[in-house]
């Protein structure tokens, strides 16, 4: 009974003699890159809120800005970064099922799920790389400064009707005259204009964010190759350890996380 | 019997790849799948809340903010495989997210001082 006792107290977590965690360093290091880097992106979208927050009455509506769909002529609002949010989760799920493998010590299924990982990684950088186009390029119509310093946009689909902030509309002879005598014409977005409205932060913060965001799935996607040749040239196999692909695991399903706050903070509020 | 398990533990300076094979049964391909599943449904739900006019502004902010911390729980929890590891590790890592809760009081109570141009 004593015996009993004794045992059960020198197994508690703290006890000593073995690590309290039961992970291994490499893990734990990763672990601990994430919070900080977790503290970055924190900091970036709380800065985006508190600042969309102080200029609300002259904010875009992301619904608004970010209607394009591939081969869709017309407004499909938020479809196509809805999409982008699919190819992330589903490329996390690949590599939980590569992590997964590893547990088993099956090298032919990490190879085939980290390599899917992969390909899902660059179908979402080429998503994000035609988005940027998008919000670059803008529309053919614009955008204006009017003479009386009030912001109108146009659209395409709807030639020479100017639209204000909060819904108000403007057409005929009145809007050609306002054109006429507008003080800047404004196509696509850069770091100090754009045509989704007069707050350049907000092109600013959408480059910053997103920017920063796929630089991390870039790396992450690099990263994933470096793994995918280690463990092809069966590295991992004879050491018996795949942990590896659990390390760079958390780094991807990271970058997803991510995602889903910027998809949450930047596109759907 | 009792002598086995304080014998392996002062050995135990390493941590074998058993101890942490043990630690890793929670998560199968079932539930790997049936996480896809939830994540895949909320994000299908939050697109779609979008396009209904009636919910109030409000509303609808707190219902994203909310399930996205569902979302996060998912990824965390799950794929990330926070949920089954040791307790003082899950509070090591989780609790320094409490300075982000009072940093966003703090950015949302200050955003209305910031600078006037934009």
């Amino acid at each position: 009974m004593s015996h009993a006792v004794t045992a059960t107290a020198s197994t508690g977590d703290w006890s000593g003699g073995h690590s309290p965690f039961n992970v291994r360093w490499g893990k734990l290091y990763m672990w601990i890159f994430l919070i900080s880097d977790a503290f970055t992106f924190s900091s970036l979208l709380i800065l985006y809120g508190s600042l969309r927050h102080r200029f609300s009455e002259i904010w875009p509506t992301p619904g608004e800005v970010f209607t394009h769909f591939p081969f869709i002529h017309g407004h499909v609002p938020l479809a196509y970064v809805g999409l982008m949010t699919f190819i992330l989760i589903m490329s996390s799920v690949t590599m939980v099922l590569a992590v997964d493998a590893g547990h088993q010590l099956k090298k032919k299924g990490v190879k085939l799920w980290l390599g899917l990982t992969i390909i899902g990684g660059l179908m979402f950088l080429g998503s994000q790389a035609w988005e940027w186009y998008h919000f670059i390029h803008g529309s053919k119509a614009g955008s204006y400064y009017l003479a009386d310093g009030r912001f109108a946009r146009t659209d395409d689909l709807t030639p020479g009707v100017l639209k204000f902030h909060g819904g108000a509309m403007v057409e005929g002879v009145e809007a050609q005259t306002l054109i006429a005598t507008a003080t800047k014409h404004v196509h696509g977005a850069n770091l100090t204009t754009n045509e989704y409205g007069p707050a350049p932060l907000f092109g600013d913060f959408f480059f910053f964010i997103t920017g920063f965001h796929g630089f991390h799935v870039f790396s992450g996607v690099v990263i994933n190759i470096i793994v995918l040749i280690v463990a092809s040239r069966g590295v991992l196999e004879r050491k018996k350890d795949y942990e590896l692909v659990e390390k760079v695991g958390l780094y991807w399903h990271f970058v997803d996380l991510v995602w889903v706050f910027v998809f949450t903070f930047f596109y759907l509020v | 019997m009792s002598e086995d398990i304080i014998g392996q533990d002062i050995h135990h300076e390493h941590i074998s790849h058993d101890a942490i094979e043990k630690a890793h049964s929670g998560l199968n391909t079932k539930v790997i799948w049936k996480v896809f599943w939830i994540l895949l449904g909320i994000t299908i739900f939050e697109v779609g809340i979008a396009f209904v006019t009636a919910i109030p502004h409000e509303i609808l902010i707190y219902t994203y903010v909310f399930l996205t911390l569902v979302k996060a729980y998912y990824i965390v929890g799950f794929f990330m495989h926070l949920r089954f590891e040791k307790i003082p590790m899950i509070y090591s890592l989780i609790l320094p997210f409490l300075l982000i809760v009072y940093f966003i009081f703090i950015a949302l109570y200050e955003g209305t001082a910031l600078g006037h141009t934009p």
